[in-house]
């Protein structure tokens, strides 16, 4: 599939729905599991260590038929700071949006201490985002706080 | 204040800690008044810590209230494998305010939204304690007529140290200077230093304090445990710094007063017990009266 006669098309244009592109390639996966693009029905595709100018290597996620509102896709933010959002109707974009991080962060991240009763009990991890640009998270329960370097996805 | 629950000393605003303190006071000059009467509350104590059972305890029964709850977890189902949430679940249903201490950090917070009945944290692992802090407040508020001004030395563990921490929370709401005296590896962590240069207050480090002690208003005492040290050779150069002696009290202002959580090891030597400026067995006294003050503000009772 040619378009203007060079770039080539990896992965084919969809109809209506999402397109989520400049994904870090090694959060590919993580952003699949945080949206629970693995769970529905709808036709996804993904490319993963293309060619990225700002990344290095990024990957892109196209979803058929799904559209997200700005609070399920701020969940990414941790792992896809920089990702764009294409919405596509009747194959054109229609709008793009970027991702924010949220204030708050719920059921994504580890607390990164072991004594605390997230990691001990089956209780949901909460955090108050505390720093946006070096991503700092404080937990809701034991108050400690996680950093971007020992940041773990759940 | 209904349903309102105390987990950390952040949840109360500087108002609502005066208030406490205010109440506290009644309750010193006019200790028996029934105005749990009718009520029950939970004590669940998931490890020992008999001091604080007790001070609950004796605050409970003060004021007329029944108690049901346990004093170690290894006599109660929590052996048979029952979860917190289980176990939160079912006490709710039995009693008008639950007072729980915990290892496991954040334990309080989470039983906080589990229940429907206020929660008082009374120690979650090395995270917060909040009723320590407030009658650690009262006791300096009490020995030294304000909070104003004060000049407050904070001698020893300050890196694990959670009474210091919360302490040093609670005294940014006031124009407190801070001296933090202690060894190298023990030293307060930044995010309290971040906290105190954010309120614009003074505060300095050091490694030893024999020589300042002149200016304190309050001398918080607390444990140099061995086992935080990673080199033994380390623990022994320092433990004998960080022990407060008769002799060193010479110099110092009439005002002062020494605190300490308790249980003390060898960090006040006890010729220091007998100095009128040592206060800590009755700062552990102030702690029933604080904490009659916290059930009764939790539970909206006025008198």
């Amino acid at each position: 599939m040619m378009k203007g006669g060079k770039q080539q098309l990896v992965v084919s244009a969809i109809e209506n729905g999402t397109v989520i592109d400049h994904v870090p390639a090694k959060s590919l996966f993580k952003v699949i599991q945080i949206l629970g693009l693995d769970h529905i029905d709808n036709q996804i595709t993904f490319g993963t260590n293309l060619e990225s100018k700002k990344l290095g290597q990024k990957a892109i996620i196209k979803i058929s038929g799904r559209f997200f509102e700005d609070n399920d896709i701020n969940r990414i933010a941790l792992v896809a700071p920089e990702a764009k959002l294409n919405i596509i109707k009747d194959y054109a974009v229609v709008e793009k949006r970027v991702v924010r991080v949220p204030d708050h962060i719920t059921a994504i991240a580890k607390c990164m201490n072991p004594k605390c009763i997230t990691n001990l009990e089956n209780v949901t991890t909460r955090f108050l985002v505390i720093s946006k640009k070096n991503i700092a998270l404080k937990c809701r329960y034991c108050e400690k706080i996680t950093s971007e370097e020992n940041l773990k996805i759940i | 204040m209904k349903n309102r629950s105390l987990v950390s000393i952040d949840d109360f605003s500087k108002e609502e800690i005066l208030r406490i303190l205010d109440l506290a006071g009644k309750f010193e000059i006019q200790p028996v008044g029934k105005l749990l009467e009718g009520k029950v509350i939970a004590t669940l104590f998931f490890e020992p810590s008999t001091r604080t059972r007790l001070s609950f305890e004796s605050a409970i029964n003060r004021l007329g209230g029944k108690i049901v709850g346990f004093a170690d977890s290894s006599i109660s189902s929590v052996t048979k494998g029952e979860t917190l949430f289980d176990t939160i679940k079912m006490v709710d249903s039995y009693a008008d305010l639950i007072v729980i201490r915990h290892p496991f950090e954040g334990s309080a917070r989470y039983a906080s939204e589990i229940a429907t009945v206020p929660v008082v944290n009374a120690g979650d692992g090395a995270n917060q304690h909040p009723t320590q802090t407030l009658l650690d407040l009262y006791s300096v508020r009490k020995t030294q007529g304000s909070l104003d001004n004060l000049n407050i030395f904070m001698v020893g563990d300050l890196k694990y140290g959670r009474t210091v921490h919360s302490l040093l929370m609670a005294m940014a709401h006031w124009n407190t200077t801070f001296n933090f005296i202690s060894p190298e590896e023990l030293r307060l962590p930044d995010e309290f230093k971040l906290h105190l240069d954010s309120a614009g207050l003074k505060y300095y480090e050091h490694l030893d304090f024999s020589d300042i002690i002149s200016r304190a208003d309050i001398i918080y005492m607390t444990r140099v445990q061995k086992e935080r040290f990673s080199d033994p050779i380390e623990y022994e150069k320092v433990k004998n710094v960080y022990v407060l002696r008769n002799s060193m009290l010479h110099n110092t202002k009439p005002n002062l007063r020494i605190l300490h959580p308790l249980p003390r090891v060898n960090e006040i030597h006890p010729d220091v017990d007998n100095n009128p400026k040592a206060y800590y067995f009755q700062q552990a006294l102030n702690g029933v009266f604080t904490r009659q003050a916290i059930l009764c503000t939790l539970l909206d009772l006025n008198f």
